[in-house]
């Protein structure tokens, strides 16, 4: 059976999910607080939670190549959500999982959904974890997200999580924790847009408890107008490790960003790194590109979206 | 033909203004390769920026095939024909090898079309398309894919900022080879060199010394007149 999305659906779902047409592998597609349509398959067992709204997801171990799509859409101005998602990634299996997230806010009063989503990777698992934000509608009403994402990595393990905010987000928190065992590694990249006077918090809290584990954080932010974005890490390394995190940011008019990296090493075979670099954007890259017959914007423009790609 | 007439150009210093440039006439034909030499802080740079439009003179006109020039920016010379390599190559985040090749084509390019400029450049075209133009090249690689975009550019005028400084000598062999690419036609190509080779391939060579044009006239006539005095000087013969 094949589902029906509207227009407005189909398009933020392609934004927000990579998805055209119906999904393949396992999902659940989630419009206005409701489960709009859900699909397990024989790897991978999606159940909603009782008591409140959300899901388990069960990923089989040793399963390879599976999909998970969990998209998620509001259009009603005013409707305000918590979810609480779980995900146990048996040990050895390899998953991606998609979550993006559009609100269409077309009316005065705020829309916002607050996902909680936990991570349990099991023993030498592999997670491709894609987070996608888009806030869009003519409403006056605030556009808010604030995802949290909770990761437990067993050793071996290897988690790969990409978040982007495509733009239109009024104000975003979010807030990442991660524990990592024994040679797990942790990769996480994040690219926020910024614009009008949209905020936009990162909060990182990364703990390298097993020997051998790994984390890089590359965090790549654009704030234009009045926008201001906020970049909070903390990498803690307890034992023999390896911990990077990267904040680049370009600001554009008025707009403000903060970095604040912190690296915590506890341990003498702990090594952690941190760099930090905001500015506009530099006078030679706009001049190199003009030599090669762009616009100033043109030139501007190329800039930003390679700098988010 | 680009002439360069009258050009002025100064900076502040402490005391009021520093010259720059004083007063460069030049005339350059179409077809002809101009090599600009000259001690360090001559004002090489300067007038390569100038040529360019990346500085504004501060008197003087440049014109290009009769059109006074002087007051377009460098997008609108860059689409006039225009190009540009700079001395120190510019890095980008997030942008490519291939995505900055394919804007300095102009218009849609295949791969392998985009890959023949970087073979003209000593470097294996498919190994570096996809790279990101950041700190994961070497400066001599940049430098090279630098030189790969303004040959992509083709344009009636073709500026060189001492192309052959990063580059290792092997490569240095590569650049004289791309630079014949360019002596067709009415195409005019400028180079800001210290190299004597570079030099000896002009038609034209000009000395600069403090701001001013000191000598025009072919290698020949130039470089007898240019004493060999230096111990720098020696060692690049040594290398030839």
């Amino acid at each position: 059976m094949s589902l029906e999305f509207s227009a407005l659906e189909q398009q933020m779902l392609a934004q927000i999910a990579d998805l055209e047409g119906d999904p393949t592998g396992a999902y659940n597609v989630r419009i206005n607080g409701e489960s709009y349509a859900r699909m397990s398959t024989d790897n991978v067992k999606i159940t909603p939670k009782k008591g409140q709204a959300g899901i388990d997801v069960v990923v089989k171990p040793n399963v390879k190549g599976e999909s998970v799509h969990i998209p998620v859409i509001i259009t009603d101005s005013g409707r305000k959500e918590l979810v609480y998602n779980d995900f146990y990634i048996g040990k050895g299996a390899d998953v991606t999982i998609v979550a993006g997230c559009g609100i269409d806010n077309c009316g005065g009063e705020d829309a916002q959904h607050d996902g909680v989503h936990a991570f349990h990777l099991g023993k030498g698992s592999r997670v491709k974890y894609v987070e996608k934000h888009l806030g869009s509608g003519a409403g006056s009403g605030g556009r808010i997200l604030n995802p949290v994402t909770k990761i437990e990595q067993d050793a071996g393990s290897n988690f790969e999580l990409s978040t982007v905010q495509l733009g239109g987000v009024t104000r975003a928190v979010r807030t990442t924790t991660a524990k990592l065992g024994a040679g797990a590694k942790l990769h996480i990249t994040e690219r926020i847009l910024t614009s009008d006077r949209q905020t936009a918090k990162t909060q990182f809290d990364v703990t390298l408890a097993g020997k051998g584990s790994a984390v890089e954080v590359v965090s790549r932010a654009v704030a234009r107008n009045h926008s201001q974005q906020e970049f909070i890490s903390h990498v803690r390394g307890t034992t023999q490790c390896y911990g990077r995190v990267e904040c680049d940011g370009i600001m554009l008019d008025k707009a403000v960003i903060r970095s604040t990296p912190q690296i915590s090493a506890e341990n003498v075979d702990a090594t952690l790194t941190h760099e930090a670099t905001i500015g506009k954007i530099a006078g030679e890259q706009l001049i190199k590109l003009q030599t090669l017959g762009l616009t100033v914007e043109d030139a501007e423009n190329m800039i930003i979206q390679g700098f988010l790609a | 033909m680009l002439q360069l007439q009258d050009i002025v150009y100064s900076v502040p210093d402490g005391k009021g203004r520093k010259t720059i440039l004083d007063g460069v006439n030049l005339t350059f034909n179409d077809g002809e390769r101009i090599v600009i030499t000259g001690h360090n802080g001559s004002g090489k740079t300067t007038l390569a920026k100038i040529i360019m439009g990346i500085i504004q003179p501060d008197r003087g006109r440049i014109i290009l095939n009769g059109e006074d020039i002087t007051k377009l920016d460098v997008t609108a010379r860059a689409k006039k024909g225009m190009a540009f390599a700079f001395q120190q190559p510019v890095r980008f985040k997030g942008l490519t090898v291939g995505d900055l090749l394919q804007v300095a084509h102009g218009r849609f390019a295949l791969r392998s079309e985009l890959c023949e400029y970087l073979s003209a450049v000593g470097l294996c075209a498919a190994d570096y398309l996809d790279r990101e133009l950041s700190g994961e090249l070497s400066g001599g690689e940049l430098k090279r894919i630098e030189i790969a975009m303004a040959l992509l550019r083709d344009g009636a005028v073709t500026v060189f900022d001492e192309p052959e400084a990063g580059i290792d000598l092997w490569s240095f062999d590569n650049l004289i080879d791309a630079f014949d690419t360019l002596k067709d036609g009415k195409k005019i190509t400028i180079i800001i060199s210290h190299q004597e080779r570079v030099m000896r391939s002009a038609d034209q060579l000009v000395v600069m010394q403090s701001g001013q044009v000191q000598q025009v006239g072919t290698p020949a006539e130039v470089l007898k007149v240019i004493r060999p005095a230096t111990p720098c000087a020696k060692l690049q013969r040594s290398q030839k």
